[in-house]
């Protein structure tokens, strides 16, 4: 019994997610649940979660202007950056899953309709595993924004969509990442759903020159941090 | 020790194109084709106005039928697998009915909680997944001193226990609002 109950991971501090009804984010009204959650301390089971790692990676899948015979449209970035938790540490050996638009704001997606062109040279979809550093590394070409029927007018900023496991059921997280000073995020209900401004900053990637890659591409640096210990463990002999 | 500590990054919907960078071929799949006691979980995942969610993804977590864990937090309860090929991780797109299904074997009791099976929801119009847990009918007398349980208004613990529905086969609905209403869970 005195397994029961191990080492738990810390909440965010209240402000950094965002409220599951939000009704500038219209969509949220039919599925945000309408009663409060009940607190579930962690067990095992949340402790521990799917350590899935190089298996799930296709030889083109960190590369997404290069899954197709002819390349991608649009301006080819790189994005990366290092995965890590709320003390810090590393998290390696994880796997990073990221969707998006093509350089047009079109989803390679039978339920995208708007009519901006789909490239047959792009699909997408991405995936890595971090290395041990906590490091990963895309390279894509930057999304466009769209038009989509939330309000009158309504634009979504250049964003990819970001999937991470983490080490721990807990620890899971979907996001999104944007990019900086963008003029849309203004009207965005999305982007302002994160009720911490300092907060919603995270989700910003940072322009970082020395990371460009010179006559090739731009790059945009993105971390991630996920949730971290209740208390640190004891130390584990080292391997 | 609160001031050295970063800011976690903030959760975002997955939006409605979600199946470009989350579906595999084998999501579904805890455990391999074949696998002798498989059983089949799944259900449909309803809105608040009883529509079925066309654009959701569902995602579960669970211990191997000794209630082991292939993890080093899991390590006192670690061993060889019991069942080859087991994932423990299952992920299914919801269909145009808001179907979804995995085929897994039955967890064992995790220490002193009854059998079960974590479960992440996440569709557009969710800001965030939300959570919540899949217990066993054929388990009255664990889910009866399950902790978790426990906690939980007894009107709505019928909502966290899947219905037998044939041979191997057990529904588990999901309602993100409204009338019964799953019991979501804050981790």
């Amino acid at each position: 019994m005195t397994l029961s109950r191990p080492v738990g991971y810390r909440s965010a501090p209240d402000g950094t997610h965002p409220p599951l009804d939000h009704p500038d984010y219209r969509s949220t009204a039919p599925r945000a649940p309408s009663q409060p959650p009940i607190v579930l301390p962690h067990r095992l089971t949340e402790v521990t979660g799917p350590l899935l790692a190089g298996e799930r990676i296709g030889e083109r899948d960190h590369d997404l202007t290069t899954q197709h015979d002819g390349e991608a449209l649009g301006q080819r970035i790189v994005v990366f950056g290092r995965v890590c938790d709320s003390d810090g540490r590393a998290v390696p050996d994880t796997l990073v899953e990221i969707w998006q638009a093509n350089a047009a704001g079109r989803y390679a997606h039978p339920g995208d309709n708007w009519s901006a062109p789909l490239d047959p040279n792009f699909t997408g979809g991405g995936r890595v595993v971090t290395d041990s550093a906590g490091n990963y590394s895309f390279t894509t070409i930057k999304p466009g924004a769209y038009p989509w029927s939330n309000h009158h007018n309504a634009w979504r900023p250049s964003h990819i969509h970001f999937s991470l496991f983490g080490r721990a059921f807990t620890q899971r997280l979907v996001t999104q990442m944007y990019f900086p000073d963008d003029p849309l995020f203004a009207q965005d209900p999305i982007f302002n759903s994160v009720p911490d401004p300092k907060a919603r900053q995270r989700l910003i990637s940072t322009f970082d020159l020395a990371a460009t890659r010179p006559g090739w591409a731009l790059a945009y640096r993105f971390d991630i941090v996920l949730r971290g210990r209740e208390q640190t463990p004891f130390e584990e002999p080292h391997d | 020790m609160t001031e050295t500590q970063l800011g976690p990054t903030p959760s975002q919907t997955v939006g409605p194109f979600l199946h470009i960078g989350l579906t595999w071929p084998d999501g579904a799949d805890v455990v391999p084709e074949g696998t002798p006691g498989a059983i089949r979980i799944g259900g449909v995942l309803y809105d608040g106005n009883g529509d079925p969610v066309p654009d959701g993804l569902v995602e579960t977590w669970q211990a191997d039928p000794e209630g082991r864990f292939d993890h080093p937090d899991g390590e006192a309860s670690r061993g060889a697998p019991l069942v080859p090929g087991f994932r423990g991780f299952g992920r299914c797109a919801t269909g145009a009915d808001g179907r979804w299904e995995v085929r897994t074997v039955k967890p064992g009791a995790v220490a002193e909680q009854a059998p079960h099976i974590d479960v992440s929801v996440f569709a557009r119009g969710l800001l965030d997944r939300v959570v919540t847990r899949i217990y066993f009918p054929d388990e009255e007398v664990a889910n009866a001193r399950d902790p978790l349980l426990a906690e939980v208004p007894a009107a709505r613990v019928p909502a966290l226990i899947a219905r037998p529905t044939g041979l191997g086969e057990l529904r588990f609905d999901i309602r993100l609002r409204g009338e019964g209403e799953t019991v979501f869970f804050q981790i």
